[in-house]
Formats: C-alpha cells, sequence, structure tokens
C-alpha cells in the first residue's frame, strides 16, 4: 500500500494471498489450490493487457450498453425533503442487473485460458442469466447449479437459462438455495478443472474472485463518480447499495474508498426482523468464520453449522458476505444496516409509483434505506442509490405475497 | 513417536499396508459410532478416520454429505465428536484415530480450545480438508505442539513445488486424493496413481496414504501395492446408510467389507518397496 489514506481505506487490498485483513485468503480442497493459482496468474496477466482490456470494453459498451445512467429521482427526493436520490441504473443493463459487468469479463477471461465449460451458481437467477447470456454469445457450454427452493421462486429465469442454451441443475442437498448452489458448483470444479471456468457471481469465494469480481464491478463505480462530477460538479456525500455477497455494492463504493467524505452504507436483509432471526444479515448480526473458500461474516450456530437464512429477496438470501465487506466493517469504512422485507418492499412500491421504475427486490434494499437517510439530509447534498437490477423477475413473489393471482 | 508414526513403522517393517476406514461420527448415532470404529479394527483396520460432520462439505460427494446432514440432525457436533474419540479410547488405546472435516466448527470452538481437548480425548491426527498449508501455520503448530499430526491433502493436480511445501507441513502421513473430485467418485486409473504416489516419495520419507474411490477389495489390494494406507469412506458409509435402522446388521456389513479388503490386501504377498514400486494390479 502506497499512500496513508490508502492504507486508512483498504484501497490497495487485499495482499499477494488475497488477504483483506483477517479476512479474505484460500481456504479450499487440495485439489483446487492449482487452478485457482492458475486462475490468479492468467488475471494478473491480462488485468492490463491492451488487448483484453480494450475487448471488455467493446463488450461493455455495444453488448452491455454501458455506461448505465445516473438519474435524479426528483419527484421521490422531493416526496422525501431531505438529499437529492440519485439512481445508478444498472437495471439498464443487458439482461437487467449489474451481474454481466462481471460474467463478460470472467468469460473473455475463460477464453483466453482455452476453457471450453462454463459453470455458475445462483441464487435469484440474475447472476445464472448474466452468464448463459455471455456464453451462449461466446459458443461456450453453461452448467449454471441453483437450489431447488430458488428455482421455484424464480421460474422466469430459470426459463430464461434454459432459451439461453444453459443446463440448469437443481441443488437439492442443504437448504436447496444459493449456498448449496455454491457447493455444488465447487464439487463440479474439482471433477473438471481441465476445462471448465467456475464464474462466481459475487466478491466472494476463494481468492482471487473476491479481487476479481470487485475489479469487474468497479465500472459501476467509476461512471458514477464521473457522472457525478459532470452532473452536479461535487462528489456524493452518501453511496447506498444492497449486500448479500456484496458485489454490486463493492463495485459502487470501491472507486470511493480515498474520499472521506463520502459517507458508504451497504444494506443487508433483515428478513422478518434481526430480532426473529429470520433474516439474512451476517455482518450485523454474524460472526467470523470460514465458508466457500473464505474468511468472512457468517451466520452460523454455535457448533460453527452454517445456517439457514431468510429474505423475501433470493439474491440476498446467502449466509455469508464479501470478505471485503468484512473488512470494511471492521475498519469502520462502511456502515451496514439492516432492511426488513417489508420495508423493502414499501420501497418497491413507492419506486414504482413515483419514478415509473420497478426495481428488483435486492436493489429495493438500498431504496428503503436511502429514503430514510436522505430525510435527515440536507437538500443540497447527494446520495447515490445502486439500483443493481430490474424488477420484472420478483413481479410472482410481490403478487403471492399480496394474494394476487397473475 | 506419534501413534500414527508407530503404526506406519510397524506395518512396514511387516510390508504391510494400513487398511483405514472412515466413519462419519454421529450417523446414525454416538453410540453406534464408538461400537463401528471396534468392529472396524477386529475386521482389521488399522488407523480409523473419523468423519466430522459439517453443514456445508464442498470436497465430499452425496454420499458423505448425507451422513453428514444425518449426524447433524441427530445432534452431532465437533465436541460431540471429540466425545466419541473419548470413549473409544476406553476399550482402545492403540489404534490411532484423525479426525477428518473443515475448518468453521474449528474455528468457532477455538483453536486452543480444540488442540487441548482433541490432544486430551486421544486424537492422533487431524486433516481439516478445507484448509491448505497456506492458511495453517499457526494451527499446525498448536497441533504438534500437542503431538497431534496435522494431515494433508495432495491431489492430483499438486504442483512439485507445492507437493515440497505440503509434505513440510504434514506429519503422520500424506493423503494423496487419487482423483479429480469428491470422495466417492468412480474412475480410478491405477497406473496415474502409482506414478504420482512414487513422486510423492522422491519428496518425502512420511508414508503415503491413498483415498477417495476405493469402493472394493479389488481395488483396496492394488491401492496397498503402492500405497502405505488405504483410505476407505463412502463405500463403507454407503452400507452403513443401508442399514441404519439396525445397528448389528450395519457392523456386520461394515466388518465384512473390510475383511474382505484386508484379506486382498495381505495376500499379493508383499507391497511396494520404496526401491521398485509394482504398478497395476498382478499380471495386468
Amino acid at each position: 500500500m502506497d499512500s496513508p489514506t490508502e492504507q486508512r481505506s483498504g484501497a490497495g487490498l487485499p495482499d499477494a494471498r488475497g488477504h483483506f485483513g483477517p479476512y479474505g485468503g484460500r481456504f479450499v480442497s487440495e485439489t483446487l489450490m492449482y487452478p485457482l493459482e492458475e486462475l490468479d496468474a492468467a488475471y494478473r496477466r491480462y488485468r492490463n493487457d491492451p488487448a483484453f482490456l480494450a475487448e471488455l470494453e467493446n463488450d461493455l459498451t455495444h453488448f452491455v450498453g454501458r455506461p448505465s445512467p445516473l438519474y435524479l429521482a426528483e419527484r421521490w427526493s422531493r416526496e422525501t425533503g431531505g438529499a437529492r436520490i440519485w439512481l445508478k441504473r444498472e437495471d439498464l443493463n443487458h439482461t437487467g442487473a449489474h451481474k454481466i459487468n462481471n460474467t463478460v469479463g470472467q468469460i473473455l477471461l475463460a477464453r483466453r485460458m482455452g476453457k471450453t465449460r462454463i459453470i455458475a451458481e445462483t441464487g435469484a437467477g440474475q447472476h445464472g442469466v448474466a452468464t448463459a447470456t455471455v456464453a451462449a454469445r461466446q459458443g461456450l457450454d453453461c452448467v449454471v447449479y441453483m437450489g431447488a427452493e430458488d428455482i421455484q421462486r424464480q421460474s422466469p429465469n430459470v426459463f430464461r437459462m434454459r432459451l439461453l442454451g444453459a443446463e440448469v441443475v437443481a441443488v437439492e442437498s442443504g437448504s436447496r438455495t444459493l449456498k448449496d448452489a455454491l457447493n455444488e458448483a465447487m464439487r463440479d470444479w474439482v471433477a473438471n478443472v481441465d476445462d471448465t471456468f467456475y464464474v462466481i457471481g459475487t466478491v466472494a469465494g476463494p481468492a482471487p474472485y473476491p479481487e476479481m469480481v470487485r475489479d469487474f464491478q468497479c465500472v459501476i463505480g467509476h461512471e458514477a463518480r464521473r457522472q457525478m462530477q459532470e452532473r452536479a460538479g461535487c462528489l456524493p456525500d452518501a453511496l447506498v447499495a444492497c449486500v448479500g455477497g456484496g458485489s454490486n455494492a463493492i463495485g459502487l463504493f470501491h472507486p470511493f474508498l480515498e474520499d472521506e467524505g463520502v459517507a458508504l452504507y451497504g444494506v443487508e436483509a433483515a428478513g422478518d426482523g434481526i430480532e426473529t432471526g429470520r433474516h439474512s444479515a451476517p455482518l450485523g448480526a454474524g460472526r467470523p468464520g470460514i465458508l466457500h473458500g473464505n474468511r468472512t461474516y457468517l451466520m452460523e450456530d454455535d457448533d460453527g453449522q452454517i445456517i439457514e437464512t431468510h429474505s423475501i429477496s433470493a439474491g440476498l438470501d446467502y449466509p455469508g458476505v464479501g470478505p471485503e465487506h468484512a473488512w470494511l466493517r471492521d475498519a469502520g469504512r462502511a456502515t451496514y444496516v439492516g432492511v426488513t422485507d417489508e420495508q423493502a418492499l414499501a420501497a418497491f412500491h413507492h419506486l414504482c409509483r413515483t419514478e415509473g421504475i420497478i426495481p428488483a427486490l435486492e436493489s429495493a434494499h438500498a431504496l428503503a434505506y436511502a429514503g430514510q437517510l436522505a430525510a435527515g439530509m440536507r437538500p443540497d447534498q447527494n446520495i447515490i442509490v445502486n439500483l443493481s437490477g430490474r424488477g420484472d423477475k420478483d413481479i410472482q413473489t410481490i403478487a403471492e405475497r399480496e394474494g394476487i393471482t397473475l | 513417536m506419534s501413534r500414527i508414526a508407530a503404526c506406519m513403522r510397524v506395518l512396514r517393517d511387516a510390508q504391510r499396508s494400513a487398511l483405514v476406514p472412515y466413519v462419519m461420527a454421529g450417523d446414525p448415532g454416538a453410540e453406534e459410532t464408538v461400537a463401528l470404529m471396534h468392529a472396524m479394527v477386529e475386521a482389521g483396520a488399522n488407523m480409523i478416520e473419523l468423519g466430522v460432520p459439517f453443514s456445508d462439505p464442498m470436497a465430499d460427494g452425496p454420499v458423505i454429505q448425507k451422513a453428514a446432514e444425518r449426524a447433524l440432525k441427530g445432534g452431532m457436533s465437533l465436541r460431540g465428536v471429540i466425545d466419541i474419540v473419548h470413549r473409544f479410547r476406553r476399550d482402545d488405546a492403540s489404534t490411532p484415530v484423525v479426525l477428518m472435516g473443515y475448518l468453521n466448527p474449528v474455528e468457532r470452538m477455538g483453536y486452543d480450545t480444540f488442540v487441548t481437548e482433541a490432544a486430551s480425548a486421544g486424537v492422533d491426527g487431524v486433516l481439516t480438508v478445507d484448509l491448505p498449508p497456506e492458511e495453517a501455520e499457526s494451527f499446525t503448530r498448536l497441533l504438534r505442539e500437542a503431538d497431534i499430526d496435522p494431515i494433508f491433502l495432495l491431489s492430483p493436480t499438486t504442483t512439485s513445488a507445492r507437493m515440497r511445501a505440503v509434505c513440510e507441513a504434514a506429519s503422520g502421513f500424506v493423503y494423496y486424493v487419487s482423483l479429480k473430485g469428491v470422495t466417492g467418485a468412480a474412475s480410478l486409473d491405477m497406473d496415474e496413481v502409482g506414478e504420482r504416489v512414487r513422486s510423492i516419495r522422491e519428496i518425502t520419507d512420511l508414508p503415503v496414504g491413498v483415498g477417495f474411490g476405493i469402493s472394493d477389495a479389488e481395488t483396496a489390494s492394488r491401492m496397498a501395492m503402492v500405497a502405505d494406507a488405504v483410505v476407505v469412506g463412502s463405500a463403507l458409509v454407503k452400507r452403513m446408510q443401508a442399514h441404519a435402522d439396525n445397528p448389528a446388521r450395519m457392523r456386520h456389513e461394515v466388518s465384512e467389507l473390510l475383511s474382505q479388503m484386508r484379506q486382498a490386501m495381505d495376500s499379493h504377498g508383499g507391497r511396494y518397496s520404496s526401491d521398485a514400486a509394482p504398478v497395476g494390479a498382478p499380471g495386468g
């Protein structure tokens, strides 16, 4: 790390072994050590390779549709009567979420490494769709692991993946959700390391994934920073993003880590309420431990067994979180708060009605907290909320919850 | 000398390989596990690998994952596993016991507490599947101070540079994962395994155990020709699962498979010698 600011912010992390302070690292079985080293070497080689970066840039512009707009939500801001709220419109990306920023990057890397088969895990299905989309475009075989529970909750996305030519494998083990899909994808990778590239969808997992996925998602924060300066002539006062694994949040936060005047708020799913135990808030109510290849905050019992999580949004329903968030939490650089299912739903409806935007339920958690935060701020202050995905995939869930048959 | 080193030396002098069965602690219950461990020793096991159940066993196949789910449902915990070793030691002071599991339950209990309690129960080795030597320095030191052998895995994808580092961190024996895949997977290439074990021997004097994918007497016997220890997991757990409601029958089935393996392993007359390790089955 170079400057004192960088040391305080942790912008220079992880270290050479993938550690963010005590978090991160590479906790995997021996068979995966070599493929991870191979991936690490390839990533370090291509991350500064002009031809690779040019191809990435080209795909982000013409296939994904970047840059995504920074939209001033004027009606909503006026109603809250506080700070101006800006939405970073990741929902307008191809496939409807921020996930594709990362899958475009990883699959370009896979191709350069000569891998012919792509595997991925998915929760809400957004990462699965983004992976299947890019795999189709690159002509690579694609297998997506998805918890059987999530397959039921997110059937349109399952169909989307199949239309794109991916094989969707239902995972029946454990709690039948995202964490089990991740276990199953790891098992596939162990057995097929020679030709297979594992596209992890969030900033968790063994090194180098947390760093690599962050770097691919940082396009969000870099754009937002430039757009804010162009539009408002200043940096934002606060950033707000939802945190499941935490990839959309880290992508927005990271380019601002050294700007001490920019407050960072990560919003976890408080489910039925932290006090009920039915939530997905490891940073708010969990403890550090080891899962899925890294040390981070986890939801676990007294014996160190991972416990089931709850959230109305499948994309936040995960018992761990990216190790960089664990580090930012302990360092006090970012603040992590919880938003319940009810609060997220209220924010969902509010955005639909005031701004004509249907947000993903994941993003609605960030919107709910941003509303509270804005109300306590001055009208000349600015908040950027990462609108990480669109809500079309969630209309079934919302209709069911409200007793409506579509 | 540790119980594992002593056991391996006696076998090496007798030109025999160790038979190392795996059992998931607490599947179906703690009582049954202790009884099974004794039955395994009687059937010819030289060392026991005792599985510590974990909710997210990434390196295991469906058979062992289900066993872990059953054990956890029955209330098994890391403390419960250590207690099983305690009870086993009342009647067996010599058979080494290696705990095999994942890091998080140990991290949760606390490394110092775990090592102290495991040592006092009579645990001889600890294999933490998701803890490579790079992340294990302080834990390895604690284990060694308590005379517990840290056991590490080597795999078909391990580079020779890593192989050296892993062997330096390990004691007791090193465990070669004989295939790319999870526990209980199918295909084994004997020639390749023999080749790899030979290259491990060029690097270390530690005994070499081989496991993953060994399901019958013939495979066990062929493995015994190249390896110092043969680990059998999923094949046994499958039998246990099939007879979970009848503990006596379960012990019988498990003993039967182990006896067959023991017999086959001992019948080919002399195993690997350090100069010229025979590879493949006799006559093929």
